[in-house]
Order: C-alpha cells, then sequence, then structure tokens
C-alpha cells in the first residue's frame, strides 16, 4: 500500500469559529493506481490533498483525528523539515494553476538543476541533462532551447508539463494532481491526462487525481471518492460508481451533466439546496437535508 | 425554440465579416506597429427565439466576438444588423443587447444591493418615472428569476454563486432586450449549480421568447441548450450547423477532434485521446489558422484562407471537404 488514510479530520481557525472541512475521510492507494477524489467546491477534496503533503497553512490549520501513512510510515506528525524531505521524494504535487508554482523571474532551465542538485546531489551538468531528458519526456518540443526560457514565454499546456518534469525528478511513488487540467482547454486537457496515465504506467507511479469534472474522473481514474461537505459519501471503482451509483449526491451529480455523446431535450435535473455550513456538526448524512427520498438508516452509505 | 413562430424570414441579429483587431505594440509617435488579430471576420444570423451557441478554446476570439456585438469594443471592420437595420457601434453599447457575464463575483458592484443593481439599466435608459413603478418591475424581475422579492435589499455577498448568476440575468433582462449575449455564465458555477442556472435560461426563453447567443467552452452544455452552434478558432467560425447534426456528424477536422477531446463522464468510452496534436499558434497567417495542427492539411490550406460554404447543411471552411 502506498498510501493509507485512516479517519483523518482536518480544521481551520476562523472568526467564526472551527471550520471542520475534512470529516472523517478514509482511503487507500495501492501501487500504480490512479485514484480520483471528485465533488464539488468546498467539500474537502483539495484540504485533503494539502493535508497529505503537508501543505496545511500552519497559523491557522489543525489535524484532530486520524492518521496518513506513506509507505507504510505515519506522517501524521512529522514536522516541517522532515516533510519537506518528503515531498518530492516520496511524493510529489501538481497544481491547477502551474504560473503561480513556477519562479517568473528564473528560466526553466534554472528551476529544474537547482531541484535535481539539491535532492540528488548531482553536479551542474549531469543536473542539465537529467533536466533535458525529463522536458523531452513530457513532450516538451525543442527542449534544449527551452530550458532557456521563463515560464511566461509557455503556454498554460506547457507550463503543466514543465510541473510535471519537476515532479517526476526524485521518481515519486505518489503524485497528487490538484485539478491538474482545470486550467486548460479541452484538446490540451486530453494531452496532459494521456501523459499522465503513460507516467504511471511506465514509472508504476501511483496518482490520486483532485477534480471537480466527472469526466476527467471517468477517463483515466481506477477508483473514485466522491467527496460531499467534509466526507466520502461513495467510493468505488469508476465502472462501478458511473454505471450504478448508490449514493443518492452521486446519482444527483452525474444526472445534472448535459451529456454530448447522448441526445436529450429534457430538463436537466438538479441537485435542490446547498451543501450544509462546515462550521457545524453534522448529525447523520450530510446529504439528508436536499434529499426527500431520506429517511433515517435508508439511504446512508457513508459512514455517518 | 421550435414553436415560436418565426414573422418574416429575416433574420433577428445578423452579423456579417466582423473584425476586431487589438493593437499590442506602438511605436515611437504612438502608431500601431504590431495587432492581435482576435476577430478574423466572422459572419452569422440568428433567428428570433433561437439559441446560437459559440464554441472555441481559450483565445478563439468568442469573447471579443459577443463583446464587439455589443458595442463594448469598436469593430474594427464589418456590420451588425439589428432587425434588419445597420447599429451604429461607435455609439457604445446597445440597450436592445443586453449581456449576463462569466464571473457572477465580479459583475455585481458590492456596494450596490440587489434591489439598485437590477433597476440601474432601468434608471439608465430612463424607463420608469417614478419609483414606485421601477421597484415594482424590479420585483418582478427577482421573482422571474426564482428569487424573493425581499431579498431587494441584500447586497452581493449575501448570496451563492448561483444566486448571484441568477440576479445577473434579473439584470439583462430589466430592458426587455431583443437578445441576449451570455458569455460562459456558467463556467464558474459548480456543475449541480449549473444545472439550475442552465434550467432556468430555458424557462425564461420559453415564456418570453428570449434569442440568446450562449459563448462557452463546455461543448455538452452548449449541445444541451443550443439549437445551432458555431465552432471558433482563431478568430474564424470553422463550422456551423444544427446542434445535434454537428455533434453527431462533425465535417471539419478541427470540430471533429475538438468532440474527440471531451472527456464523457462513463469510463467505458476512453476513446482515443491523441487525436490532436500541437498547440493554438499566433493568428497573423494567410491561410487556414487550424492548419498546422490538421492532419489533411496540404499546401494550399497553408496559403489560403478557405472560403464559407455549405456541405450537408453545414457552414463549414475547410478546403479538404
Amino acid at each position: 500500500m502506498i498510501l493509507e488514510i485512516n479517519n483523518l479530520s482536518v480544521g481551520f481557525h476562523t472568526y467564526r469559529g472551527d471550520v471542520k472541512a475534512v470529516r472523517g475521510v478514509t482511503f487507500n492507494v495501492d501501487e500504480g493506481e490512479i485514484v480520483g477524489i471528485v465533488g464539488e467546491s468546498g467539500c474537502g477534496k483539495s484540504v485533503t490533498a494539502h493535508a497529505v503533503m503537508g501543505l496545511l497553512p500552519e497559523e491557522n490549520s489543525f489535524i484532530n483525528q486520524g492518521n496518513i501513512k506513506l509507505l507504510g510510515e505515519d506522517i501524521t506528525n512529522k514536522s516541517n523539515m522532515e516533510m519537506t524531505k518528503l515531498r518530492g521524494t516520496s511524493m510529489a504535487m501538481i497544481f491547477q494553476d502551474p504560473m503561480t508554482s513556477l519562479n517568473p523571474v528564473l528560466t526553466i532551465g534554472q528551476q529544474m538543476t537547482e531541484g535535481i542538485i539539491k535532492s540528488k546531489g548531482l553536479n551542474k551538468k549531469d543536473a542539465h541533462e537529467e533536466a533535458l531528458a525529463l522536458l523531452k519526456r513530457v513532450g516538451i518540443p525543442k527542449a534544449e532551447e527551452r530550458m532557456k526560457a521563463y515560464p511566461h514565454e509557455f503556454s498554460g499546456g506547457m507550463r503543466q508539463r514543465v510541473m510535471i518534469a519537476m515532479a517526476l525528478i526524485c521518481r515519486p511513488k505518489l503524485l497528487f494532481a490538484d485539478e491538474p487540467t482545470t486550467a486548460l482547454d479541452v484538446t490540451i486537457q486530453a494531452q496532459i491526462l494521456e501523459l499522465l496515465d503513460e507516467l504511471r504506467r511506465e514509472m508504476k507511479m501511483s496518482i490520486v487525481l483532485v477534480s471537480h469534472d466527472l469526466g476527467v474522473i471517468a477517463r483515466i481514474c481506477d477508483r473514485v471518492n466522491v467527496m460531499y461537505a467534509g466526507r466520502i459519501v461513495e467510493s468505488g471503482p469508476v465502472g462501478e460508481i458511473f454505471h450504478n451509483p448508490q449514493h443518492p449526491y452521486t446519482r444527483g451529480l452525474l444526472n445534472s451533466l448535459p451529456r454530448v455523446d447522448k441526445v436529450d431535450d429534457t430538463e436537466l435535473p438538479v441537485i435542490e439546496g446547498h451543501p450544509p455550513d462546515l462550521l457545524y456538526d453534522i448529525k447523520g448524512c450530510s446529504f439528508a437535508p436536499q434529499m426527500w427520498r431520506c429517511h433515517e438508516g435508508l439511504c446512508c452509505l457513508s459512514s455517518k | 425554440m421550435n414553436n415560436i413562430e418565426i414573422p418574416n424570414n429575416k433574420p433577428l441579429l445578423s452579423v456579417k465579416n466582423l473584425k476586431k483587431h487589438f493593437v499590442t505594440k506602438k511605436n515611437f509617435f504612438g502608431h500601431p506597429k504590431e495587432y492581435a488579430y482576435s476577430l478574423n471576420g466572422i459572419s452569422f444570423d440568428i433567428n428570433k427565439g433561437e439559441t446560437l451557441g459559440l464554441v472555441g478554446e481559450s483565445g478563439c476570439g468568442k469573447t471579443t466576438a459577443g463583446r464587439t456585438i455589443m458595442g463594448i469594443y469598436k469593430p474594427t471592420a464589418g456590420e451588425v444588423y439589428l432587425h434588419g437595420e445597420r447599429l451604429d457601434l461607435s455609439k457604445g453599447p446597445e440597450k436592445r443587447i443586453q449581456m449576463i457575464f462569466q464571473d457572477p463575483y465580479a459583475c455585481l458592484n458590492p456596494r450596490m444591493t440587489v434591489g439598485e443593481i437590477i433597476g440601474e439599466p432601468l434608471e439608465i435608459n430612463h424607463v420608469y418615472d417614478d419609483n414606485k413603478a421601477k421597484l415594482q418591475r424590479v420585483y418582478e424581475l427577482l421573482e422571474l428569476v426564482g428569487l424573493s422579492r425581499e431579498q431587494a435589499n441584500r447586497f452581493p455577498h449575501e448570496f451563492s454563486g448561483g444566486q448571484r448568476q441568477r440576479i445577473g440575468i434579473a439584470r439583462a433582462l430589466a430592458v426587455n432586450p431583443d437578445i441576449i449575449i451570455c458569455d460562459e455564465p456558467i463556467s464558474a458555477l459548480d456543475v449541480s449549480i449549473q444545472a439550475q442556472v442552465v434550467n432556468l435560461m430555458r424557462r425564461l426563453q420559453k415564456e418570453l421568447g428570449l434569442t440568446y447567443l450562449f459563448i462557452a467552452h463546455d461543448l455538452a452544455m452548449v449541445k444541451y441548450i443550443s439549437d445551432r452552434v458555431a465552432v471558433m478558432y482563431m478568430g474564424a467560425i470553422m463550422e456551423l450547423a444544427d446542434a445535434e447534426e454537428l455533434y453527431r456528424n462533425p465535417l471539419h477536422p478541427y470540430t471533429k477532434s475538438l468532440l474527440a477531446a471531451i472527456p464523457v463522464p462513463d469510463p467505458d468510452i476512453r476513446q482515443d485521446i491523441s487525436s490532436i496534436k500541437g498547440e493554438i499558434g499566433t493568428g497573423d497567417m494567410t491561410g487556414c489558422p487550424f492548419a498546422p495542427r490538421c492532419n489533411k492539411a496540404t499546401d494550399k490550406c497553408f496559403k489560403e484562407m478557405p472560403a464559407i460554404k455549405n456541405v450537408e447543411g453545414h457552414q463549414i471552411a475547410c478546403h479538404s471537404i
């Protein structure tokens, strides 16, 4: 098992009180597997990913229960120094907007070789070679020339490729991809997803793909967790979740999407109401208030 | 929609060879030196009660098209006709054309109440003389979009994204426009909220006989809401056809690869995802803008911009068809 998350709860101190953003999330990631986390904004999918990476803001966040095991080792209470060592070597992350993750005043080559020298202890020349090989691997044309270019000279899709190349420097066992294609056009999105799928097969890397787009999840994931109001409401293999969804929220989500491959002219079914305020405790199923069909004990596939 | 009669064959809105080039660099004397060719001559008609979808990737000029038609941008060349009468776009925005914006957080003034926001177009256009009638109209509009009249005194921050978009729709409807340009009205919203807003837009269209120009990059949603769809690439329309027909039988190589790239929420359909290579170019070339990425491109494609022709009911710009 690459990653085991057990009953993880994450909260944030705010002036209104403690927001409980993640409420007892449990899931595993196996070797070479792509696991999707899907849900709407504010459901806690990104917070879960940040918690595992140790990237939560220190001043106002807290993990109040549960543990995270990476390669069998508990990393829940590791210090910042120890987490920095893990990031990059055992796990890496790519983000939605590659422009904010790259340094605008350094060339791509400088940024990549810096990482390689620091983490692998290679000399400058070898690091340069390695960076070049990685850029070629992720499909950057004219990689030698592009090493000298600055981030703003790259297009969105190319920047995301650079981010992926940087994440691959130490061949991490686990890659977190937080909405990696949300800012990209569909044709570029298809290219990036294909690249991720290839890399996972080639390097036996596990990927956790966080996305709000059910189409993206369906395209490359093996298993998927559907999150709602800080909890996983349904999880299973993609085939099961998409063809035979059990939870009313999953069903609602899938039904509210129009499809390109089907003819439909009826009104789109909608999910009524709003997600609950995460400031307060939720008794029972968090989706119950939005579901007229919900009766006690009838529809709750989630643990609570 | 289908059940609305078209009184004559004249289209409601007619766009003819519309061009918009932005100056990106000026020389020492302040004269334009370099241009961004955002809109390279697009033409289309919209009939009354119809929805025309305008899709394309980012930077293809779809938003520029909407804004130029509205009169927010001054066109470089070309004409826009409303009810057969030419609009003077240099005068600024036209009252009969209204717009719904993409970002429901940025398009509402945070210091104005919802009532003031919706009432503002009525005030600017001097629709009502007395305040009471204006307020009555604001209440009516709020209820029309599924909000309550008590909410007129609240401020935008008290509303969720979906509700804000409803306010934006109410504001666009205030002056009874002939056509509403919807510039990515749902792309900033969550999936379940998108469905609510789209249903509202369709209901309003049926009830009020509205005409939409629906600009979006979400091809599935565009197919769902539109009667006809125009596919844009780098400032030019590549293909225009009936929505169902376009998605079932795309003819242009770009439309084909665009449709193949959409992820379908069904794990059994994992199409060949490597269908399109390369990225969008710069747009100052002479030939077909899609030629560098096209697998059917010939020498002619690089030299000559294809003219729009009619093939199987599609309007299409391609040499190879």
